[in-house]
């Protein structure tokens, strides 16, 4: 990075020590803490909006969209997270470039499945194989966060299936008294009142998802955990910076980063917890009415 | 609405002619100093790095380098995610089974244990990498097979004294030896194991099979590769 750094094996001490951390590589390292910040904060929203969808056809009147609400939520809970993560994201890709592939050339006679080898034309690979190194890691990365949505969300479907079955039901017949169509009592009295009785679970599976982020390397996409291993590693005179074992000290690091990411998390969902409390029938509700009077 | 179709047509074409570039893309593991590893620029590099790249330009290719973990790199072959496996892997049966290999670039090669002592116990904890010809090797012997999903983690065993000995391709442990000080040593006897180390390609690859075989051909020829060996392995290294 540094002019003065372009002979490593010149360097001694602190100037070392500085043109060590600014490498290439280690550029890499501080960039895919990056990466795992922007996964934790596009895939909560959306598996939020899975957990959504999935709860609310649990609930449905229509016998279907009930039967596949429940099966989303059954089917994914029920599968180990490291079988989802290795078979359902290379079974999701073939699954886009078959599509593709179906369209994009349709003349085309060989068989797609041969034995164990899977061959779309070129044209109907995704990305294209020309396309340049970035686009790969932007497609692996959109792979991560729908898996990582699709498996969080089944988990998010139960609690706020849970919680919407928590909600008084004196509230949703009162509102019905007075006059207000399902929908209305779904959008004004259901929805905003079972956010208290979701927090819990929801916190809980937040932070699962923070230390959940290390499985990202299973999909291809090279995260902190991969990246302290790959530095901390001895290195060799083969390495224009050799060093000993120091995967302890960069394994430190990431523990106080989770240690920081969900201390931090805590006191936002305590926070949170507090306010959505105000005026609710529960405990917690009672207990701040009578700290206010 | 004429423009959108134009733009379309344009693109189809472009796109045509890049694919006719044929883009290659080589995968490696990027963790088997001197084989292949990441640099400190964070770009692969090593012997296979710069072999590659010659047979790339003596085939006329355009290649591009992808890393991928170990354990998956057969099957990330198989479902088209790179080209051609280029990871140090040695040309055995079991492999030959699922995939093609080139001929090999490297000679069948010694592998060797590295132990804290040079009387260590070859028929106790051995560790090694997980789906290496080593690691079937160990599971044979009747020694206790303890495996790593990567080679550095199998010599951080032995210096943590999990593992009595490391058994790896020599190549790899050389080095390693060599710049621990004394602490570790690598054992006398070695084993000669597999058909040395070849290019692995799918099996319906076999246009680009032949276009690799006759590149690394010529330059068994015309002694290159024997230069290329000696400057990553060192001279005692075996050559053609």
């Amino acid at each position: 990075m540094f002019a003065s750094c372009a002979d490593p094996s010149t360097l001694s001490g602190l100037n070392w020590t500085l043109c060590y951390l600014t490498t290439g590589k280690h550029l890499d390292f501080y960039w895919s803490f990056v990466t795992v910040m922007m996964l934790l904060v596009i895939t909560a929203p959306a598996a939020m909006a899975f957990g959504f969808g999935g709860a609310v056809a649990a609930r449905s009147h229509i016998a279907p969209l009930r039967w596949i609400g429940k099966a989303y939520t059954a089917m994914v809970r029920g599968v180990p997270d490291i079988v989802f993560f290795l078979f359902f994201v290379i079974a999701l890709d073939q699954g886009i470039e078959w599509v593709n592939h179906q369209y994009q050339c349709p003349d085309w006679t060989e068989p797609v499945w041969k034995g164990l080898e899977f061959r779309v034309c070129p044209a109907a690979k995704v990305p294209l194989s020309t396309a340049s190194a970035g686009w790969h890691q932007a497609y692996g990365f959109a792979l991560a966060v729908f898996t990582f949505a699709l498996v969080f969300g089944a988990f998010a479907a139960n609690v706020l299936y849970g919680a919407m079955e928590a909600v008084p039901g004196a509230q949703l017949e009162t509102a019905e008294a007075y006059g207000m169509s399902h929908r209305q009592v779904f959008r004004r009295v259901l929805v905003p009142q079972m956010w208290t009785y979701a927090l819990p679970g929801l916190s809980n599976l937040w932070m699962i998802l923070i230390k959940a982020t290390p499985l990202l390397f299973l999909l291809g996409v090279q995260d902190i955990v991969y990246w302290a291993r790959e530095l901390g590693g001895a290195k060799t005179q083969a390495y224009a910076y050799p060093h000993p074992d120091w995967r302890l000290y960069y394994f430190l690091g990431l523990m106080v980063f989770y240690l920081v990411m969900t201390k931090l998390s805590e006191i936002v969902l305590g926070r949170l917890t507090a306010r959505l409390s105000q005026g609710q029938a529960t405990m917690a509700g009672d207990a701040m009415r009578k700290a206010a009077t | 609405m004429k423009n959108l179709i134009l733009t379309t047509a344009m693109l189809a074409l472009t796109a045509g002619a890049a694919l006719a570039q044929d883009v290659v893309r080589m995968g490696t593991e990027g963790a088997y100093p001197p084989y292949n590893f990441i640099n400190d620029a964070g770009e692969v590099d090593g012997f296979e790095r710069e072999l590659g790249d010659e047979l790339c330009k003596r085939a006329e290719l355009n290649c591009e380098w992808v890393t991928n973990a170990w354990d998956s790199i057969i099957p990330n072959l198989q479902s088209g995610n790179f080209d051609v496996i280029m990871a140090g892997m040695s040309i055995t049966d079991e492999r030959d089974e699922v995939i093609d290999f080139s001929q090999n670039y490297i000679p069948p090669a010694s592998s060797a244990y590295l132990a804290l002592t040079a009387d260590a116990d070859k028929g106790g904890v051995i560790a090694a990498q997980t789906g290496t010809i080593q690691a079937g090797y160990v599971a044979e012997s009747g020694a206790t097979l303890l495996e790593f999903a990567t080679p550095e983690e199998t010599v951080a065993a032995v210096r943590n004294g999990e593992a009595d000995a490391v058994f790896a391709d020599k190549d790899y442990l050389v080095p390693v030896a060599a710049e621990s000080g004394g602490e570790l040593v690598l054992l006398a006897d070695e084993v000669s194991l597999g058909g040395g180390v070849g290019l692995g390609l799918r099996e319906s690859d076999t246009e680009l099979k032949a276009k690799f075989d006759a590149a690394i051909t010529a330059m068994k020829a015309d002694g290159t590769l024997n230069t290329m060996i000696t400057k990553w392995f060192g001279a005692e290294a075996l050559t053609f």
